[in-house]
């Protein structure tokens, strides 16, 4: 499947995306930024209450408010069955979308989405959700994982019934996954140290700076067109179809550029609203989340309890690990357990693993995936725990990630056995690395770890149509939120042999395009690369045959060489080769348009593996953390496009900063959320954070044409981990909550030191 | 209650608005003259998205009322560009990738512009405090401090 060749002309290169010129001069359509005319404004009205029973809503005096065209309600949504539908990486099920899109009988977190008003402008849809009554029943609630798993915790269904295991009587345990390699009870007694910790991590949000935002418009004959800012306009068609019963082929979604997601767009939460709405009235609906609304109702990740045990030989080899993860899903069941489950130790080679993993539901909103969902949560213990294990025989913690590392031929505990990886190889890369040398001033200390991420494929569609003057289209159907449209043109030009500038690339709505797979798993460039690269190649084989035509030989006997057809050996004949753009020029005559397709369920995404270095310097007065140097390494397969990997790559350790060092969901004793703005949420800004430096390993994917990997997922699973060994490093104390915020690194250093002055 | 009429300058251009007392610069550029290059992330003057210049002072569009604006001069990212030729910054900007999904990029050019008038040598502890009030989720702001400090010994450079 390889190209066998690699002096590539665009392939590797930094060339300037092609929508980069509307998105430094604010030209750029982002969710919020399209309008139509005759459009209103939908708001949302939302619980004020971690957990209630909605006995009665009454909507008269908001629609009797001059201006309010209409409210909608939990009535005006059928009921959905409860099944789980594989969709994509996840499963879903539409009786809990509907429910979390708008609340039925209950409330189930604060911010929960229980009426809707349009109205004819923002004021008056915002003044009509003050006139609506909702007669609520306040129940007791639970937001804490270990007390939603209690016997006696306040139950949110009534009528779940966990998958994986049996329950007694009602719970709040969605499901139990187990994964057993070997036998852990036998690897341990083969240890010569064992260490058991327990560690916590916070829920925190994704963080995309651009809010929620879509207009629909759904016109008389009952044909919808809606606009939304998404990860995927498929997934919006599908998700809008069912819940409001309409067929698919009366929804056009046409993604707008999107400021972010991370995972978090990869659901519905306005889009069904503003839908109904629209039916209703008649007329286009605009609505946009308040960044607020972003934090109470949309994302986040799981908050999580976790606890390891792990045994090693002296020597360094890991015998067992033992693990329990515990994974909140917020209102509905869903977290990522099982995919933290199967990512905790998948880095390393060891024979005998058993991790039990649980999903657990408590009043807080649905999560939503977040890069490499679950396992940035798994790696946090994983990661520290062997750490210390390194510490505690003596051995260089990236020796004793080497002693362990997954090759080419192991077989991970999560099943399957890795084809070419380049873990290993990120592992010597750093402690080649000079940062990994550099001297370390007092208060200062550093901290490794490693991450795993699968990266999948998916269904993925493309075309690529070649233009009369020899210039080219490629359409595909993912939204590009970091690039990616600069790495399909890329490959596109590399296939067809023209220039990059000639190729414009567009992300076409759903009727323009065959169905595509939402943007997330890292899946983009690997396999609607793959897609785009096949629909060149069926376009060179057509313009093959053209040339075959005009030179009245056999299609066989054409090679595509450079951008121009030529004699595949001179028995074929002795012709000049014919250009791109002179075949283009004479498509008409030859036979028409010449325009490449493919689709495909795509396979063999190749895993992706990263190691990071962390510098911090830890003050002894405060418990303020600063990271003084960071350096994430990683095996990208091939870079295509080599700053937007970068980027990548920076971005993830930024976001993982975050989480290990502030991000945090916190709740009140009522259970409503204290912190939903940037001011009291805080993510990483600009003086926070030192460079990132990205260390690029290419270990290509042989079973891509190119050799890509997904890498947008793994960069945020080693941070957290690398941040907290950096610390014990710097201090001596081992953190095992999240966030490592001042005040509990605080605690933790004067409780040491009091320890010591005890002993 | 009866609008307000503001007459401003926006990039250097006179335009008229009617506003009401709730509206901020914010909400009339993006939706009364459908100036949707300022970005709204938070409404709340944590985020920057919406930076803008009044009167050659760097302010969150947010937090300045539409109708505090009469007589002012209003300078936004869709004024940034002289024609047809990009300000060096965002040249730079694409050349060295410091934009990943772009929401913040706006707030973000304007920001820095701000302060590369202001300082044309910026240290890059410099660059990172003047721009902690951008929020980038995107990039880790490495390429966007890189591409600010290169532009800056560009200008320097050709000036
Ligand atoms: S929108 Fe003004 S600072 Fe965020
Ligand atoms: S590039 Fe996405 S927020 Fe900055």
């Amino acid at each position: 499947m390889s190209t066998g060749k690699t002096d590539y002309k665009w392939v590797g290169t930094r060339t300037i995306r092609p929508d980069g010129h509307d998105k430094v001069t604010g030209r750029a359509k982002f969710g919020s930024d399209f309008s139509l005319s005759g459009m209103i404004h939908g708001r949302v009205l939302r619980s004020p209450h971690a957990h209630a029973l909605i006995k009665s809503i009454d909507t008269s005096a908001a629609e009797a408010l001059a201006g309010v065209k209409a409210v909608i309600t939990s009535k005006d949504f059928k009921d959905q069955p409860s099944e789980l539908i594989p969709a994509g990486e996840a499963m879903v099920n539409y009786k809990d979308m509907t429910r979390n899109v708008m609340a039925r009988e209950k409330v189930l977190y604060d911010g929960h989405a229980v009426a809707a008003v349009a109205a004819t402008t923002v004021e008056i849809a915002e003044a009509a959700l003050e006139l609506i009554k909702v007669n609520y029943q306040v129940l007791p609630h639970v937001i804490d994982v270990d007390e939603a798993m209690a016997d006696n915790a306040p139950i949110l269904h009534d009528d779940l019934v966990p998958v994986g295991m049996d329950a007694k009587g009602p719970t709040n345990i969605a499901k139990r996954v187990e994964f057993t390699l070997g036998d852990a009870a036998k690897g341990f007694e083969q240890a010569d140290v064992i260490i058991e910790r327990s560690y916590s991590t916070a829920a925190v949000h994704q963080g995309y700076i651009e809010p929620h935002a879509v207009v629909a418009s759904v016109a008389e004959d009952g044909q919808a067109q809606i606009w939304c800012c998404t990860q995927g306009q498929f997934m919006v068609r599908t998700f809008v179809g069912q819940l409001l019963g309409m067929a698919t082929s009366s929804i056009r979604v046409t993604p707008s550029e999107i400021g972010g997601g991370f995972g978090g767009k990869t659901v519905v939460y306005l889009e069904p609203l503003a839908t109904l709405l629209s039916s209703k009235v008649g007329k286009p609906v605009k609505m946009i989340m308040s960044r607020e609304e972003v934090f109470r109702a949309s994302g986040p990740t799981s908050a999580s309890t976790m606890t390891y045990k792990i045994g090693a030989t002296k020597a360094g080899k890991i015998t067992a690990v033992d693990a329990t993860l515990k994974l909140l899903a917020g209102a509905f069941p869903g977290s990522p357990v099982q995919p933290a489950a199967m990512c905790a130790v998948a880095p390393y080679d060891v024979e005998n693993v058993h991790i039990v993993g649980y999903d657990v539901v408590a009043n807080r909103p649905k999560v939503a995936a977040y890069r490499a969902p679950g396992a940035p949560i798994s790696a946090f213990g994983a990661e520290s725990i062997i750490d210390e294990l390194a510490k505690e025989l003596g051995l260089d913690p990236l020796k004793m990630r080497q002693l362990n590392a997954a090759k080419t031929g192991t077989k991970a505990a999560y099943g399957p056995t890795f084809r070419n990886i380049g873990y290993q190889e990120t592992l010597d890369a750093a402690v080649a690395h000079d940062h990994y040398k550099a001297p370390l001033g007092p208060n200062q200390g550093r901290g490794v770890a490693s991450g795993f991420w699968f990266n999948i494929g998916g269904e993925s569609s493309a075309t690529v149509n070649i233009n009369e003057d020899g210039t080219a289209v490629v359409i595909s159907g993912n939204p590009d939120i970091g690039g990616s449209r600069a790495s399909l043109a890329m490959m596109a030009a590399e296939e067809l042999g023209i220039d990059y500038h000639d190729v414009r690339p567009i992300i076409g709505d759903t009727a323009s395009i065959g169905y595509n797979f939402l943007t997330g798993g890292s899946r983009v460039t690997f396999a609607t690369g793959l897609a785009v690269v096949e629909a060149a190649r069926d376009a060179v084989r057509q313009l093959c045959e053209r040339a075959a035509k005009i030179w009245e030989v056999d299609a066989e006997g054409v090679i595509w060489d450079d951008g121009h057809a030529k004699p595949a050996s001179t028995n074929v004949g002795e012709f000049d080769p014919l250009s791109l753009a002179q075949l283009a020029a004479q498509a008409a005559k030859t036979g028409g348009p010449i325009s490449g397709h493919n689709a495909q369920n795509v396979q063999g995404a190749g895993p992706g593996f990263a190691t990071h270095i962390c510098d911090v310097e830890v003050d002894p007065e405060t418990g303020h953390v600063t990271v003084l140097r960071y350096t994430s390494i990683q095996d990208v397969g091939r870079a295509i496009h080599p700053s937007y990997v970068e980027g990548q790559i920076q971005g993830g350790a930024a976001q993982g900063i975050g989480w290990a060092l502030n991000e945090e969901y916190i709740y009140n004793a009522q259970g409503k959320l204290d912190n939903p703005g940037f001011l009291d949420y805080r993510i990483p800004v600009a003086s926070d954070l030192p460079m990132i430096e990205a260390v690029m390993i290419e270990v290509p994917n042989d079973r891509h044409p190119y050799g890509v990997r997904g890498v947008g997922e793994v960069p945020l699973v080693p941070p957290m981990a690398a941040v907290a060994n950096a610390i014990e490093s710097a201090t001596g104390v081992r953190m095992e909550n999240l966030p490592m915020s001042p005040p509990r690194v605080l605690a933790a250093i004067d409780a040491a030191q009091l320890r010591q002055a005890a002993e | 209650m009866a609008k307000h009429h503001v007459a401003v300058s926006i990039n250097g251009e006179p335009v008229e608005y009617l506003c009401s007392t709730r509206q901020t610069l914010l909400d009339v550029l993006r939706d009364e003259l459908n100036l949707t290059g300022s970005k709204e992330g938070c409404a709340s003057g944590d985020c920057g998205a919406c930076s803008v210049m009044v009167d050659g002072r760097l302010v969150c569009s947010c937090l300045v009322m539409g109708a505090e604006c009469d007589g002012k001069s209003i300078d936004t990212i869709e004024g940034m560009a002289d024609g047809e030729k990009l300000h060096p910054l965002q040249q730079k900007f694409l050349e060295e990738a410091a934009l990943q999904c772009g929401i913040c990029t706006p707030g973000v050019l304007v920001a820095a512009k701000a302060l590369l008038e202001r300082n044309n040598n910026p240290t890059e502890t410099q660059v990172r405090y003047w721009l902690a009030g951008n929020l980038c989720r995107c990039t880790g702001y490495d390429k966007i401090v890189r591409a600010v400090m290169l532009t800056a010994a560009d200008m320097r450079g050709g000036a």
